[in-house]
């Protein structure tokens, strides 16, 4: 991890870590801080505890959103700090909807110049985002709205599996990590699981992302705690009502970013911080394995 | 019936389930809808399909999902597809009846604020803003709204638009939406903790069940204008034994959504 975030993100990057509530890479968050990376543009639909947690490490200047909130618990208070009280800078802010900024990684990841959808009419969002703009259909009077592409310079995707070559497979909810990778200029990817190209192809319609446009793969296990790894782990909701605590004191966030992202080398160590004892408790109650296909050999 | 006793947020979430009656396919915003539906499912809407904008469809939780990208909505749902799929294929394609939202601040028309309080290059409050609340107000067939209500959250003008109601009336939004192409109809049921709204011919927010024990004065203390109120108004039928059994025992054990 620390090589690829190394040499792959540099200060001044639009930079997203993609991954709706499922699969976000906070390993990967954290090291963007510990080598401290400055003046970022950091893209998510939902910049969750991982950006709120970067925001208050200070390597963002900037953030582009559809919203921005601890999902199921309330506000992220540093960022919100810095919107509501420029304390201890401002932030700059960037906002869409989902569908906006879905269609714009879709777009991106096409080489379009636009995505058209139906959405922001009557909203006050294009006043307050002049990016987003009304187009008229050159097939008849319609019009629609219309949203820039987005194409970061670095795109970095949690999951299940990949091989060495970076052909990588997920399932559960899979966000908008695909188009978000295709529409980025250098992709890393981080897995719980590194396996032989074999089980790549053995399934190959659940490869979401072809090594083809891959930088980087770190094999990084429990890498998206506190989001979770369908199958893997859960979800940590205590540590996300936790932090709703923790990030209302700017003092109190700034020594739990000492603790858990300064103080220590990486993802292996904050998982034995972690304890066998939380990570039992993430564990799924019981398995359920989907049923196989039969691809079929066609000689 | 129940003679148990209940809370304001119980005879909300109740109240809001049982408007689901005969729906089939509901967008789930994320709080309160989120357990009004799942105890519509469990109630009077056995038949209804839940959407989450994280994009699983038809999903059958076995527990209450915290957030709206829960694992538990993936295990065991219909199907679980990219978000792009979702909004343009489900959404925007015309398959969701009721998109079921919640709020910060609504005005008379159903115009809804999740983005600021205040000035939105300088918010009093920043709040987390539209999620996919826009493009579900624009394109789910009708629009259902949760929300707790105070001098607050109902005002006569709300500070950011973000998603779209009945505009300044009726007549203003027919118009839009014809004009523009939205497939919705837009807001239909706005319910609180201390009554059920409907929308009248004008557009205009309308007060027609009040929940137990609240009065007339005090609905009216809530909000920041003079509501329509219907002639006779009825009481809303208090909760269940069986819906507050499914609510604390089974929805919320932890009491999340009702303290």
């Amino acid at each position: 991890m620390r090589d690829a975030v190394a040499a792959l993100i540099h200060d001044g990057d639009v930079v997203a870590i993609e991954g709706f509530t499922h699969l976000i890479c906070f390993a990967a968050g954290h090291e963007i801080v510990r080598q401290r990376k400055r003046d970022l543009t950091l893209a998510r639909l939902t910049p969750d505890l991982v950006y709120d947690q970067m925001v208050a490490a200070g390597v963002a200047r900037k953030l582009v959103f559809s919203w921005l909130g601890n999902p199921g618990v309330g506000g992220l208070h540093a960022i919100r700090r810095r919107v509501e009280n420029a304390d201890p800078a401002p932030l700059e802010l960037e906002e869409y909807s989902h569908f906006g900024m879905v269609g714009r990684y879709t777009a991106g990841a096409s080489n379009l110049p636009f995505y058209p959808l139906r959405s922001y009419f009557e909203s006050d969002l294009p006043k307050a985002n002049p990016l987003i703009r009304p187009i008229r259909s050159p097939y008849g009077e319609e019009t629609v709205y219309a949203v820039p592409p987005l194409k970061p310079d670095v795109t970095i995707v949690h999951a299940q599996r990949a091989d060495a070559e970076g052909n990588t497979q997920m399932w559960g909810l899979l966000g908008c990590q695909k188009e978000a990778a295709f529409a980025a200029d250098r992709v890393v990817v981080v897995v719980e699981e590194l396996v032989d190209e074999a089980v790549v192809r053995a399934d190959p319609n659940r490869t979401v992302i072809p090594g083809l446009i891959v930088d980087a793969v770190v094999v990084e296990p429990w890498g998206a705690h506190p989001s979770y790894v369908q199958g893997a782990y859960d979800r940590d909701n205590r540590f996300y009502l936790e932090w709703d605590a923790i990030s209302r004191d700017a003092a109190a966030t700034q020594a739990w970013l000492d603790e858990w992202v300064y103080g220590i080398a990486g993802r292996a160590e904050y998982v034995a911080r972690l304890g066998v004892e939380r990570t039992a408790e993430l564990r799924p109650s019981r398995s359920a394995p989907s049923g196989s296909v039969d691809y079929g050999v066609y000689e | 019936m129940s003679e148990v006793e209940f809370s304001a947020s119980e005879m909300m979430i109740v109240a809001a389930a049982r408007e689901l009656a005969g729906q089939r396919v509901c967008f789930v915003g994320v709080g309160l809808p989120n357990i009004a539906v799942n105890l519509a499912r469990l109630t009077v809407a056995p038949e209804l399909e839940l959407v989450y904008e994280s994009g699983a469809f038809g999903a059958k939780p076995a527990r209450l999902p915290l957030s709206i990208g829960d694992p538990c909505i993936v295990t065991g749902a219909t199907a679980v597809v990219p978000m792009v799929e979702l909004f343009a294929y489900y959404l925007q394609g015309g398959l969701v009846d009721v998109g079921f939202l919640g709020a910060a601040q609504i005005d008379r028309f159903g115009n809804i604020n999740s983005t600021v309080i205040g000035p939105y290059e300088h918010p009093k409050t920043r709040l987390p803003g539209s999620g996919g609340a826009c493009e579900i107000a624009i394109n789910a067939r009708q629009v259902f709204v949760i929300m707790r209500q105070s001098k607050r959250s109902f005002v006569e003008k709300i500070d950011f638009r973000t998603s779209p109601g009945n505009l300044g009336g009726a007549e203003s939004a027919v118009r839009a939406r014809r004009e523009e192409g939205w497939l919705g109809s837009g807001p239909s049921v706005v319910v609180t903790d201390m009554g059920i709204y409907h929308f009248d011919d004008s557009g205009q927010m309308r007060l027609d069940s009040i929940h137990p024990g609240v009065t007339l004065a005090a609905v009216r203390e809530t909000m920041g204008w003079e509501p329509k109120v219907a002639e006779p108004l009825p009481v809303t039928p208090a909760p269940t034994s069986e819906e507050l059994r499914l609510i604390r025992e089974e929805l919320d054990p932890d009491g999340a959504y009702t303290k």
